[in-house]
């Protein structure tokens, strides 16, 4: 009865999206108030009906209703209540109706938080959202229905997939979802934009704080993932370029080209038709990838069995809505006019630098992504692109926006002086070019590109340090140095801390892959292995019981120069209900390195409590990768809240 | 400089950066392609000698086995037609299971044998890698017509013997 209610609210919130996405946009066209003021009731309506359908599937999951096709294909009563409840997302279906539920939530925060908006802006961004809901809806009720019913149900399910049952995985789908989902703001920010034809600052500032908020979702989900794959894969890598980690870092580049476009926009009113391009282009980005993953054309990682019919689907979806982005686009561009002039050195030309070379960064792993596809299609046979292809093109042109990173924020806007720039910022590059010799020669191995990692991100750090400062000492007059640090604009603040997240995971990637260590050895219990100085004495294997599993612990007492840190307890699980084995890594976390040790397998299966192949890891500055994104979402989130975006009815409110 | 100069200067600028990139990005493109080979057309030696590839079909059952160093694995991958040997030193993914789809990327040893970098894992145990089903797809559809052939042979034969 439940899965019913929950797929009857579907099929209404289908019906209320399809009002959102037409009475209003009409209305707001043809000026008639009732038809516009019809948005915010129906966005609550809309957001009201997708909740209530997303719980009915969550209660079909906790109460173990497998008579639900895809509960019973993703659950299974042995399943610990949290992983019942992640479940909901575990497959194609219900991440879709995650996917639909993120959406239906940023709707009604547009509708919560935009009061100083106009109504008709508001009713065309919100119609705009409304469309996009109904074709996704339309696309799970005929494609993916999560609610449909297996008569006679089955008596157990088949469970969840044992790489999924980890706390990890309950978090970083909602969290790349938010971010995916949360660029249909800023796309109908842009698409109401060209609507009404007035892409103002104003508009500019409507659309930064919501641009901001997708992307710090965004960062943080990657980041989610990419450590998830650090532990739960059992691989000590953290990036492959697999074609859906792509598939997200996609958007991931173009909505950081976005934000820094949008604040060109804002203030100086410059790249107007260039800024809504990119808004589309990374919402066109964020279903690219939905249709990379859930259609199957690619070999990856995170393939799973799929249904071409979803893949077609999507196609067609992706080509309307970015056919109809581009030809409206192509008929309002002309008359939106250039906006302010600017010298060939000033922030703006800085920041247009900037969005071309995040642009082609993000078309060389675009092409990379989809070269394999495309020979593919010409019938010239199979090919894989792999990850010295993208570390190749992506690296390079990554140097010169870290670069400019440090001397974009001393650039004035109009017109700005290099002398003055150089004179600015020459001890920051020297002190870098200090901090850049010194610690590869610390670990005792030169590695030219290390090096230049370090200086690039030591250039960030002290540009950004020194520049925040100047700032503080110029704005200070007569109150106390800190009074005046926290009088600073948050989004000013905010931006550099962004950046320190940029240098301190510059750090990470550049340490991790000159001096990480990898051993695969076999053990016998009682035998030691080196890495790095750190010893591992294997103490042998026992069997463990866990909840739906059973696992062999491998034992493992860590040293160093024969001081006992830590026991580590490396696990290989086998799932009761699949016939699937899981490796769970045991990590000894820290600030300058991990160590890592995870079971291959036993070398003679029947005795599992003998010799087994095992592989450890060292691996220096690794956390800083993660915790670099982390600073960078924190930086978004203070910039996010500034002063500005609150007080728009009297600045911006006008103009609109 | 005059505007007319600043526009030039920036136009050029942007055509050499894209002209850079460009070749970049082609000369690693091309350098870092592996492409897939089944395992009957390496058996027929259409693979390349130097370049990395790809091997896709199924781990033939029973032909896993650990070398005395522990950490070296021989396994057998198969399109039911050609059977290509793989070593492999390290970790096996946890789905590498004996009858099932895997795809391995390495190069040709002399001898014949597939010596891998890198063994491909799944995320799903009902899943079949693409190259792996194209494999066994194709070996399947030679069989057919192979068999459709001897068959059709057969039947032109004078029937002399009766």
């Amino acid at each position: 009865m439940i899965p019913e209610l929950g797929h009857f609210a579907l099929i209404f919130s289908a019906i209320v999206a399809l009002l959102l996405g037409t009475l209003p946009l009409i209305g707001a066209h043809q000026g008639r108030p009732a038809w516009i003021a019809l948005a915010r009731p129906a966005t609550d309506v809309f957001a009201l009906l997708v909740t209530f359908s997303f719980l009915c599937l969550t209660w079909a999951f906790i109460a173990n209703d497998f008579s639900v096709v895809y509960v019973a294909q993703h659950s299974n009563s042995l399943l610990p209540i949290e992983y019942r409840i992640s479940a909901v997302w575990g497959g194609h279906e219900g991440s879709l109706l995650l996917w639909m539920l993120m959406m239906s939530w940023w709707a009604l925060a547009v509708r919560l938080f935009s009061r100083q908006l106009p109504d008709v802006m508001l009713a065309r961004v919100l119609g705009t959202l409304g469309l996009v809901c109904f074709g996704f809806l339309l696309f799970i009720l005929f494609t993916s229905n999560p609610f449909e019913r297996l008569l006679p149900g089955v008596a157990e399910g088949r469970d969840l997939n044992p790489l999924l049952q980890d706390p990890g995985l309950i978090i970083h789908p909602p969290l790349l979802y938010m971010g995916y989902v949360g660029f249909s703001v800023a796309y109908a920010f842009a698409i109401a934009a060209l609507l009404s034809g007035k892409l103002d600052a104003a508009w500019a500032r409507w659309s930064r704080p919501w641009t901001t908020a997708a992307w710090v979702f965004l960062t943080l989900g990657i980041a989610m993932g990419s450590w998830w794959a650090y532990y739960e894969l059992g691989w000590g890598g953290w990036w492959f370029w697999d074609p859906v980690e792509n598939a997200s870092f996609m958007p991931w580049l173009i909505g950081t080209a976005l934000m820094h476009s949008l604040a060109a926009t804002e203030k100086r009113g410059s790249f107007k038709n260039w800024t809504v391009l990119l808004a589309i282009s990374a919402f066109s980005l964020s279903l690219l990838g939905t249709f990379l993953v859930r259609s199957g054309v690619l070999t990856s990682v995170h393939a799973f069995a799929t249904d071409p019919t979803r893949g077609i689907f999507i196609l067609i979806f992706l080509v309307a809505v970015v056919g109809t982005s581009l030809a409206l686009f192509a008929w309002r561009a002309p008359s939106v006019g250039l906006g302010g002039k600017f010298g060939l050195v000033s922030r703006e030309s800085l920041l247009l630098t900037n969005n071309v070379l995040l642009v082609v960064s993000c078309a060389t792993v675009l092409l990379g992504t989809l070269y394999p596809l495309l020979i593919d299609a010409l019938g010239l046979g199979k090919i894989s692109v792999g990850p010295p292809y993208f570390d190749a093109v992506f690296v390079p042109v990554m140097v010169p926006v870290l670069f400019l990173m440090g001397i974009a924020p001393f650039a004035r806007w109009k017109e700005a002086s290099l002398p003055e720039i150089q004179r600015a910022v020459r001890w920051a590059l020297a002190a870098a070019a200090v901090v850049a010799i010194a610690l590869p020669l610390i670990y005792g191995e030169w590695k030219t590109l290390t090096a230049l990692g370090i200086l690039l991100a030591g250039w960030i750090l002290f540009t950004a340090g020194l520049n925040f400062f100047q700032r503080v000492s110029a704005t200070r007059g007569e109150r106390s140095l800190l009074a005046s640090v926290f009088s600073q604009p948050a989004s000013f603040a905010g931006m550099h801390l962004a950046h320190i997240g940029v240098a301190v995971f510059v750090v990470g990637v550049a340490m991790v892959s000159s001096y990480e260590e990898e051993k695969d050895v076999k053990m016998a219990p009682g035998e030691t292995v080196e890495v790095s100085g750190y010893s591992f004495t294997f103490n042998g294997v026992q069997a463990v019981q866990g909840p739906n599993y059973q696992a062999a612990q491998g034992e493992f007492d860590l040293s160093m120069d024969g001081r006992f840190i830590r026991k580590l307890n490396p696990e290989k699980r086998n799932y009761f209900s699949s016939s699937m084995p899981m490796t769970e890594a045991a990590i000894d976390a820290g600030l300058w390195r991990d160590v890592y040790v995870s079971l291959g397998e036993p070398i003679n299966p029947d005795q599992p409590e003998g010799e087994w192949a095992v592989r450890v890891y060292y691996k220096p500055f690794v956390d800083w990768i993660w915790g670099g994104c982390v600073i960078m979402s924190l930086g978004g989130l203070i910039a996010m809240f500034d002063r500005r975006y609150r007080n728009r009815r009297k600045t911006g409110g006008k103009q609109a | 400089m005059k505007s007319r100069h600043k526009k030039l200067a920036l136009i050029g600028g942007a055509i050499a950066l894209v002209g850079i990139i460009a070749a970049l990005v082609l000369n690693a493109l091309n350098s870092n392609i592996a492409l897939y080979i089944s395992p009957t057309d390496v058996a027929q030696g259409k693979a390349p000698q130097e370049k990395l590839f790809r091997i896709g079909g199924l781990v033939k059952e029973g032909s896993i086995q650990r070398q005395a160093d522990g950490v070296t694995i021989r396994f057998i991958i198969t399109d039911s037609e050609s059977d290509i040997s793989v070593d492999y030193v390290g970790i096996l993914p946890d789905l590498f299971l004996e009858g099932k789809g895997a795809v391995a990327q390495g190069r040709l040893l002399p001898d014949g044998t597939f010596k891998a970098q890198e063994v491909l894992a799944k995320h799903d145990e009902n899943y079949m890698p693409p190259e792996a089903a194209k494999a066994l797809n194709d070996a399947h559809v030679r069989g057919v017509q192979r068999q459709a052939e001897e068959e059709a042979a057969k039947a032109a034969q004078p029937k002399a013997s009766y």
